[in-house]
């Protein structure tokens, strides 16, 4: 059985928000060179990101991240910067014919997983690789980021099924659960998606709830886990997080700041 | 042919330890349960769950692996279609998708088992090469080629059992992409692919007894398909008959006939597909293949039909 250990044994909290206002801040910056990004999707999984690549991750060319919730990855985007992953130039490209990211993310791009953008594809994807790691005897980890809405794809359900049937101790699904469907709330329009927990356990998951703002409960959750099998951290997030015309307004999940909207994002994301 | 892959998927596997069969809930044939018996580890059964059997082989082809999907036709690709599209063509991964029962070879078991489509859904994809051998030889030639290719996805179509030989004493070898002939003659070239070669065959020997010479060509690649190659069928033969156990949409006989048409070939073209409907016929292969138009008595008839509608 492999054991897999953190880097870390504990996670700097002061500095993980340091870092993610510096990461809305520039994802704020790209909005005002193109329109054509998902900011309250990014804005939700802004401290999941944060602490599976800052916390959990010994290095990209390590462990894996693979962004299911494809919509949600300008976050993933500007942090591979911040690492020199990517550099300023593709940023600066972002969506531009000359460039080579686009508005979900494109698999072979330097630090990206898989190819998503249309739900329900990256935990089959990722049980896939969990399982190829456990054949070749490795010790990398699977980390997998899901919008709350993938758990209404059937395939999702599929891959929860198998994932603990393998019992891929290497994987840990993150759910972002900001509670936001395209269309509505889901806590409002599809009653029968709760409780999330129980049924991640009744599939044979470890699960546990935390607040998916706070990246040290998303570490302390990843760290002390009982092991075993694969592990879901659903995490509650508030979509359009850290801005606060944004936060639970469905308008956000397309639409890009005008420069005063913008002015007013950035000055309440000043450095603390 | 089910038991040729299964034979040379597992010769291959205890070679090349990257080799891997992932299926949804069917009971692999001889050699496979082999393979599973000896390396369980490499052999994953999703149970009825196609979504998944294709997202988790497109997962551990990105760590490595050379994964091989295998089912029935029809739910290869027609219930994991976005995972098929977008898991393993959109990310170019090198995973076999292996279809059995291609065709209407599951003839007691009703169209939901009938892959009469796959063909044109499988080449409609980018990246994705496509392969239908016509007897067992050309299943193991072609299972190792995918074993060891790095083009991208393929989509393996294979039938069932009992299929005749025609290839294993051929001079020619199995080229991916590569028309392979297993007759060659002057006046009427017969192109087929998959187990209704037998059905094409048959139709050569009557030709050939009726004094026509005629050429039998395996077009076992789809897609990429050799365009010189049928060009030079085109210009070298009168008549061009295409036989093959798929929608007439999408078919091999179409692209046959746009390509006479963009190199200017006069050859009279004939073709013989399944009809463009779902058959409510239950008995043996032939029966239900008769139910859709295709015995030799019918291409031979239509032939001829074909020749006074059109002197």
């Amino acid at each position: 059985m492999l054991k897999r250990q953190p880097l870390r044994k504990s996670f700097d909290a002061p500095a993980a928000r340091q870092r993610c206002r510096r990461y809305r801040r520039r994802i704020l910056d790209i909005s005002q060179q193109v329109t054509a990004l998902h900011i309250a999707p990014a804005f939700s999984c802004t401290e999941i990101t944060d602490a599976i690549y800052h916390g959990l991750m010994r290095g990209t060319d390590h462990d894996v991240f693979l962004m299911s919730k494809g919509h949600g990855c300008m976050i993933q985007y500007v942090i591979l910067e911040e690492l020199g992953v990517l550099s300023r130039e593709d940023l600066d490209r972002y969506c531009k014919p000359d460039g080579r990211l686009g508005a979900h993310p494109d698999y072979e791009t330097p630090g990206v997983a898989a190819s998503t953008g249309s739900l329900g594809h990256g935990l089959g994807l990722a049980t896939g690789q969990a399982y190829a790691e456990k054949l070749k005897k490795t010790d990398v980890a699977i980390h997998c980021l899901l919008s709350d809405g993938e758990f209404q794809e059937g395939s999702t359900w599929e891959a929860m099924m198998m994932a603990a049937n393998l019992k891929l101790d290497n994987l840990v699904a993150f759910m972002d659960y900001n509670d936001f469907g395209g269309l509505e709330r889901m806590s409002e329009g599809h009653k029968a998606f709760y409780p999330l927990v129980e049924k991640a356990q009744a599939f044979g998951w470890e699960a546990v709830e935390v607040d998916g703002h706070d990246g040290e409960a998303i570490f302390d959750a990843v760290i002390s886990r009982i092991g075993g099998r694969p592990l879901i951290v659903v995490c509650r997030t508030v979509k359009g997080k850290g801005v606060s015309y944004m936060e639970n307004a469905p308008i956000w999940h397309y639409r890009s700041p005008n420069p005063a909207e913008y002015r007013q994002g950035l000055a309440e994301l000043a450095a603390e | 042919m089910r038991n040729r892959f299964a034979d040379t998927f597992y010769e291959l596997g205890k070679a090349d330890p990257r080799l891997c069969v992932v299926v949804a809930d069917i009971s692999p044939a001889g050699s496979i349960a082999r393979f599973r018996q000896e390396f369980p580890d490499r052999f994953v059964n999703t149970g009825v769950a196609e979504q998944i059997m294709i997202g988790m082989a497109a997962g551990m082809a990105q760590r490595g692996l050379r994964p091989f999907a295998y089912t029935i036709a029809t739910f290869t690709l027609y219930r994991p279609f976005e995972m098929v599209r977008d898991d393993l063509c959109y990310q170019n991964l090198p995973v076999t998708i292996v279809g059995i029962g291609g065709g209407v070879s599951y003839s007691t078991l009703g169209a939901t088992h009938h892959a009469q489509e796959d063909i044109a859904i499988a080449c409609a994809l980018p990246n994705m090469s496509v392969i239908a051998p016509c007897d067992p030889a050309e299943v193991e030639a072609a299972t190792r080629w995918c074993a060891v290719q790095q083009r991208g996805p393929v989509y393996l179509r294979l039938g069932k059992a009992g299929e005749p030989d025609f290839t294993s004493a051929l001079a020619e070898p199995f080229r991916f992409g590569k028309l392979r002939f297993l007759r060659m003659g002057h006046d009427v070239c017969i192109l087929s692919y998959g187990p209704i070669m037998k059905m094409a065959a048959a139709v050569a020997d009557r030709l050939q007894a009726q004094g026509r010479s005629t050429s039998l060509v395996s077009v076992h690649t789809l897609k990429p398909l050799d365009l010189a190659g049928v060009a030079e069928v085109l210009a070298s033969h009168r008549e061009i008959v295409v036989v093959e156990e798929m929608s007439p949409q999408g078919s091999l006989g179409l692209k046959v006939k746009a390509l006479a048409y963009e190199r200017g070939a006069s050859s009279r073209i004939h073709c013989f597909s399944l009809r463009d409907e779902f058959v409510h016929v239950y008995g043996s292969h032939e029966e239900v293949l008769a139910a859709h138009g295709l015995t030799a008595d019918n291409i031979m008839a239509g032939m001829l039909q074909d020749a006074s509608d059109h002197p």
